[in-house]
C-alpha cells in the first residue's frame, strides 16, 4: 500500500492504494467518483478521460500513484458554482448524447481540444477526438457540440 | 432538418404543440455532470464480486478442474464450477423455435463437462474485491481435451466436425417460405427457369460477416438478495423479459424476483438476452444471501456477449430483358455459433419478409438453415435480419441495373411500389400502410447533388483517374415495431408484442408515465413527455417519465425492433385518453353540467358554448381529495392501458453514397452521404436525426471496417478494441438528412420506428458505391468489410482477367480465390471468416 494525496474536483484526498490501482479505478471504487466510466481493458475507448493538472488523460491508463501530489479534476467538477461547462451545455443544446456512457470522456476530451485550438476546423475536431469512442451517435452531433461550443468561447 | 411537400406531408408543426418539437432532452442533465448509475456504479454492504474463468478453446472436453489454490486466495469466497451446480443452475431460455424440430442444444450458464466456444464460463470465483475474484481466476487449473472444431459455416452445415456431437447434426432448423405455396405470388423456379430462357438471371453470393455489437457499457448485474423481492440490477434492454425468464428458469416465484435497468450504456440488440452471466450472479447471491456483482471486461465483452449476423447469402434474381423483376430466390445459411440463444434463431426469420423490400415482385422464395459451431452465439444486433436482407436485394439491385446497362434509380423505380399503390400487399404477405419512394428519392437525389456527382464520375472515369468515384443507392424498407402478437405467435416466437403504459394524475397536477419500453440512449423520457404534455394538454416539464424497473412499470415488454414509440409510444396515448374520460364525469359534475356538454381541449374540460371551464391540475387535485365527486365515480383518474398493433410499420428512404477510391492502393473514402427518410410523423426531430446518424455509422462500419474474425483454432483474434475497428470520428463524415412523411396508420400518431433505418439502409449504399467506383474495371463485387487489401485485390484481379468481362446474363462466374461474386456451388465457396 501507498499512500498518496492529490486533489480531486477541488477536494483533498489522501488514501492508502495498491500500487497497481490505476487512476480510474481510485475514482470509481475509493471516492465514488462513478461519473467516470470504464469502458475497454486497452486504452482505446476514452470512457474514463479526466483532466490531470488540466491536461486530459485516460485514467486507466495512469495509476493513482502517479496522480501523488497532483489535481484531477473528473465530469463530476466541470461544472463551476452550479454553472453548466460550455461543453456540457453544448453537448446537451445540439444532442451531442444518446446513452450517455462515453460522454464524460468525450467532454473532458472535448474541453482539452478546444483549449489547445479554441476554433477548430470539423477535420481538428474529428483527428482531436479520435481517441474517444462513441458507439450512439454516428459523431455527427459530437462533433456539432464542439462547434457549437467553440463558437460560444467555451475555450476559457 | 426540413420538411418537404407533397399531399402526404405532415403540416408544419404547430407552436403551440409539443410534438415536432426538437426539445432538448431531459435526460442530459444527468449524464453530462456525471451523475449517472450505470449498474457498475452500484454498491452495497457486504457486496461479493464475481470474476468468470473462461474457456481457451473452441470446443474440449473438461477432464479436471482443480480450484484449490483459488479457493486458497485472499478474501475469496467461493469457487464455483459447472458440476458443483449441475443440477441447480437450469439452462438459458430460447425463446424463439422457428421449427417444431429444432434442434436446440442444451446451454448452461457454467459449463460442465464440456465447452463449444472460446469465452465460455468453466468457473466462478466469489471475493470480496472485483482484484482479488480476478487474481483467484488466474488460479483455477483446468485440464481440457481438445476436440475438432466446427468453425466454417459452409463445412458445419454438411455436418463434417460435429459442434455438439451428441446432437448427431449441426443443422438447427430450416425455415421456408414461398410465395407460391403462401398464395401471395408465384412460383419463383417458373420465373428463373423462364428468365434463362428469353430474360436475365443474375446469381450472387454475398457474406454477411459476423459483426460484435460492441455497446460502450460493458454489461454488468448486481444481485441483492436479501430482501423479500430479490432485485437484480442489469445492464439490459430487457427488464421485464428477464424477469419473467429468471422465474421461469430457476423455479423462483416471478412474485419474488425485481428487475431493474438502471441507466444502460447502449444496446443496439446487444442487450436483448438473457446472459449466463445474470444466471450465474443471480445463483450466486441466492446461495450467499450477500449481494453479489459481476462487470465483464471489454475483451470478455467482445468474446463472450453475443455477435450478430453472420450468414452466407445465395441469392438468385430472374428478370426480364428489360430489367423488371420476375422473381427472387434466396437461400441462406445463418450461423448461430454455439447455442440458439434467446431469440437467435428467429433474426433470418425477421429477415425473411423483408428480400422483396419495397418492389412488386411477381414471385419470391426464402429459405434459411441454420447452423450451430464452436464460435460465440449469435443474436439480434441493430436490424436483426432486416439489414441482411437490405444489402442483398439493394445489392443485386445494382447488379441487375449493371446488367441491363441503366442507373440503378432506374431500375428501382421501374420495380417499386408507386406511392399511389398504397396500401400495397408485398409478395411476402405484409400489408405496406404507407410509403412515397418516388418523394423520398426524389428528395435525397437533391440533397445529393446526384446529376453533378454523376457528371464528375464520368469526368474522372474518361480521365482515367487515379482515385475514382463511386456513387451507391440503397432505397431500403424495413418491417418493424415489433409488434402484433399475432404475427409473432404465427412464427413460433414464445411472446407476444403488446406494450403497456400507465398514467397517473398526482395531486399537484404533475404527471407520471410507466412505459413497459426500457431505454437505454433513446430519450423515451423527453419523447414520451412531448406525446403526454400534448394529450392532456399539461406543462412537458410536468411531465416524469419512469421506465425500467419492474416494480415501477411492472409490466411491459421492453426495447428492441424500433418498437418503443409506435408500440409503446401508442399505449400511453391510450392510457393518457382514458385519463381523459374519467375526468370528465368529475368535471362535468363540478361545472353543473352535463357530460355530453363537456369538451376537452388544451388541458381544459369546459363547458360547450360558455367560458366555464376547469384546468387538468384542478380535476386532479378535486379527484385526489375526493369531497366533491359525483355518485359511484372512483376518486382516480389513473389508468392504464395495453396496446396490441394489428401491423407492423414500414419506414422506408432512399440513401446515396459517394466513395472515393484508390485504385492503386484499394484506399476508400466516404466523400458525401445523403438520405431522405420516411418514418411518418415525428415526435422529436433532434433525437430523431440522432438516431439515424447512429444508425448510419453502424451501417457504414459493417461496410467498411468491422469484422469478428477467429483463427482456425476458433479464438477470436478481434478480442479487444486494438483489433476490432470501431468507427472513430476520424473516420466518419457529417451526413446530409431530410425527411419526408407519409404517417402510419397502424396507430393514431402516425409514427414510424427509427432506431434501426440507418443501419439497414446505409451497408448496401457504401458497398454500392465502391463497387460502382471500380466497376468499369471489372469488378462487381468486393466483400465486406471493404478494406484496402480486399478492394485492391478485386481490382487487381479483375485487371489480371480473371473478371475483366461483363457478368453474363445467366451463367455470372464466381472466382474462388477471391470470394468475389458470382454462382457459387456452397460446396466449394470461399473460406468462411
Ligand atoms: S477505459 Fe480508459 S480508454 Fe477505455
Ligand atoms: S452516447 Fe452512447 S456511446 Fe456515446
Amino acid at each position: 500500500m501507498t499512500r498518496i494525496n492529490l486533489t480531486v474536483d477541488g477536494s483533498n484526498v489522501s488514501d492508502d492504494v495498491e500500487p497497481r490501482m490505476l487512476l480510474v479505478q481510485y475514482l470509481r471504487e475509493k471516492l465514488g467518483k462513478t461519473g467516470t466510466v470504464i469502458g475497454c481493458d486497452t486504452s482505446n475507448c476514452g470512457a474514463c478521460t479526466v483532466h490531470l493538472d488540466g491536461v486530459s488523460v485516460k485514467s486507466c491508463n495512469v495509476l493513482a500513484v502517479q496522480a501523488d501530489g497532483h489535481e484531477v479534476t473528473t465530469i463530476e467538477g466541470l461544472a463551476q458554482d452550479g454553472e453548466l461547462h460550455q461543453m456540457q451545455k453544448s453537448f446537451r443544446e445540439c444532442h451531442g448524447l444518446q446513452c450517455g456512457f462515453c460522454t464524460p470522456g468525450m467532454i473532458m476530451q472535448s474541453v482539452d481540444l478546444l483549449k489547445n485550438n479554441p476554433h477548430p476546423s470539423e477535420e481538428e475536431i474529428r483527428v482531436g477526438l479520435e481517441g474517444n469512442l462513441c458507439r450512439c451517435t454516428g459523431y455527427h452531433n459530437i462533433v456539432k457540440s464542439v462547434q457549437h461550443a467553440a463558437a460560444q468561447g467555451g475555450a476559457q | 432538418m426540413t420538411l418537404t411537400e407533397d399531399e402526404m406531408t405532415q403540416a408544419a408543426p404547430d407552436a403551440t404543440k409539443e410534438i415536432g418539437k426538437d426539445r432538448r432532452r431531459k435526460e442530459d442533465q444527468r449524464l453530462i455532470t456525471g451523475r449517472t448509475r450505470w449498474t457498475d456504479n452500484i454498491t452495497l454492504p457486504g457486496m461479493l464480486h464475481l470474476a468468470m474463468v473462461r474457456s481457451p478453446f473452441a470446443h474440449a472436453t473438461i477432464t479436471n478442474i482443480d480450484k484449490s489454490a483459488a479457493e486458497a486466495s485472499p478474501n475469496v469466497v467461493r469457487v464455483i464450477t459447472g458440476a458443483d451446480v449441475a443440477e441447480e443452475q437450469g439452462g438459458l431460455p430460447n425463446a424463439w423455435p422457428i421449427t417444431p424440430d429444432q434442434v436446440t442444444p442444451n446451454h448452461p450458464p457454467i459449463a460442465v463437462d464440456r465447452v463449444v466456444f472460446a469465452g465460455e464460463i468453466v468457473a466462478v470465483i466469489v471475493a470480496r474485491t472485483p482484484a482479488e475474484a480476478r487474481d483467484a481466476a488466474e488460479l483455477v487449473d483446468i485440464d481440457y481435451d481438445e476436440l475438432p472444431a466446427a468453425l466454417d459455416l459452409k463445412e458445419a452445415a454438411e455436418d463434417k466436425v460435429l459442434a455438439h456431437p451428441d446432437l448427431g447434426t449441426n443443422k438447427s432448423a430450416f425455415w421456408k417460405f414461398d410465395s407460391a405455396e403462401a398464395g401471395t405470388g408465384g412460383n419463383v423456379d417458373e420465373a428463373i427457369a423462364k428468365a434463362r430462357g428469353d430474360g436475365i438471371v443474375i446469381e450472387r453470393e454475398y457474406r454477411q460477416q459476423r459483426l460484435i455489437p460492441a455497446f460502450m457499457e460493458p454489461r454488468s448485474t448486481v444481485v441483492d438478495p436479501t430482501g423479500e423481492q430479490i432485485t437484480m440490477w442489469s445492464a439490459t434492454q430487457i427488464p421485464h423479459i428477464l424477469k419473467f425468464l429468471l422465474a421461469a428458469v430457476t423455479g423462483v416465484s416471478e412474485s419474488k424476483i425485481r428487475v431493474i435497468a438502471p441507466d444502460v450504456g447502449g444496446g443496439f440488440g446487444g442487450k436483448l438476452q438473457t446472459t449466463p452471466e445474470e444466471f450465474i450472479t443471480f445463483l450466486v447471491a441466492r446461495k450467499l444471501g450477500k449481494p453479489v456483482k459481476y462487470t465483464e471486461t471489454r475483451s470478455e465483452s467482445l468474446m463472450a456477449a453475443h455477435h450478430g449476423r453472420d450468414q452466407w447469402q445465395k441469392l438468385t434474381l430472374a428478370a426480364e430483358k428489360d430489367g423488371t423483376v420476375t422473381g427472387f430466390k434466396v437461400e441462406l445459411l445463418a450461423d448461430l455459433g454455439s447455442h440458439v440463444s434467446l431469440v437467435g434463431g428467429g433474426v433470418p426469420v425477421l429477415g425473411a419478409f423483408m428480400f422483396n423490400s419495397i418492389y412488386k415482385f411477381p414471385a419470391y422464395q426464402f429459405s434459411v438453415q441454420t447452423v450451430l459451431t464452436n464460435k460465440t452465439w449469435t443474436d439480434a444486433y441493430r436490424g436483426a435480419g432486416r439489414p441482411e436482407a437490405t444489402y442483398a436485394i439493394e445489392r443485386i439491385m445494382d447488379e441487375l441495373a449493371a446488367e441491363v446497362g441503366v442507373d440503378p434509380l432506374v431500375i428501382r423505380e421501374q420495380n417499386w411500389i408507386t406511392h399511389e399503390e398504397f396500401p400495397f400487399t408485398s409478395v411476402a404477405g405484409l400489408e405496406y400502410d404507407s410509403g412515397n419512394y418516388e418523394a423520398a428519392t426524389a428528395r435525397a437525389k437533391e440533397l445529393f447533388g446526384y446529376d453533378e456527382l454523376r457528371a464528375e464520375q464520368k469526368r474522372r472515369r474518361e480521365s482515367g483517374d487515379q482515385v475514382q468515384l463511386g456513387i451507391g443507392v440503397s432505397t431500403f424498407t424495413e418491417m418493424c415495431g415489433l409488434a402484433p402478437s399475432r404475427v409473432l405467435g404465427s412464427l413460433d416466437y414464445g411472446a407476444g408484442g403488446w406494450e403497456h403504459a400507465s398514467v397517473r394524475m398526482l395531486p399537484t397536477g404533475k404527471v407520471e408515465v410507466l412505459t413497459g419500453t426500457s431505454a437505454h440512449g433513446q430519450g423515451h423520457e423527453t419523447a414520451f413527455s412531448q406525446i403526454v404534455a400534448d394529450r392532456l394538454g399539461v406543462a412537458f416539464e410536468d411531465v416524469e417519465v419512469l421506465h425500467g424497473d419492474t416494480m415501477v412499470s411492472h409490466k411491459g415488454l421492453d426495447t428492441y425492433g424500433s418498437r418503443s414509440l409506435v408500440v409503446g409510444g401508442e399505449a400511453i396515448v391510450k392510457a393518457a385518453d382514458k385519463v381523459i374520460e374519467k375526468a370528465k364525469p368529475i368535471a362535468a359534475h363540478l361545472l353543473e353540467a352535463s357530460v355530453d356538454d363537456i369538451e376537452f381541449e388544451a388541458g381544459r374540460f369546459s363547458v360547450k358554448g360558455t367560458d366555464q371551464g376547469l384546468a387538468m391540475a384542478e380535476i386532479a387535485l378535486a379527484t385526489f381529495a375526493a369531497h366533491n365527486l359525483p355518485d359511484g365515480v372512483e376518486p382516480s383518474l389513473d389508468s392504464d392501458a395495453t396496446f396490441d398493433p394489428v401491423n407492423f410499420n414500414y419506414p422506408h428512404g432512399t440513401h446515396l453514397c459517394a466513395m472515393e477510391v484508390d485504385t492503386e492502393t484499394g484506399q476508400v473514402k466516404m466523400r458525401k452521404y445523403a438520405a431522405c427518410d420516411d418514418i411518418g410523423n415525428i415526435i422529436n426531430p433532434l433525437i430523431v436525426s440522432g438516431q439515424v446518424h447512429g444508425g448510419l455509422v453502424q451501417g457504414i462500419a459493417q461496410a467498411l471496417w468491422e469484422e469478428a474474425v477467429h483463427d482456425d483454432a476458433g479464438t477470436l483474434v478481434t478480442g479487444s478494441f486494438v483489433d476490432y475497428l470501431l468507427p472513430t470520428s476520424a473516420d466518419t463524415i457529417s451526413f446530409d438528412l431530410d425527411h419526408t412523411t407519409s404517417p402510419s396508420t397502424t396507430n393514431t400518431l402516425g409514427t414510424k420506428g427509427v432506431g434501426e433505418a440507418g443501419t439497414i439502409a446505409s451497408t448496401p449504399a457504401v458497398v454500392n458505391a465502391v463497387v460502382d467506383a471500380v466497376r468499369h474495371l471489372g469488378v462487381n463485387d468486393v466483400r465486406m468489410p471493404c478494406t484496402p487489401e480486399r478492394v485492391w485485390k478485386a481490382i487487381n484481379d479483375a485487371r489480371g482477367g480473371a473478371q475483366a468481362e461483363t457478368v453474363g446474363a445467366a451463367a455470372p462466374h464466381f472466382d474462388e480465390s477471391t470470394g468475389m461474386d458470382g454462382t457459387v456451388d456452397r460446396t466449394t465457396g470461399g473460406t468462411d471468416s
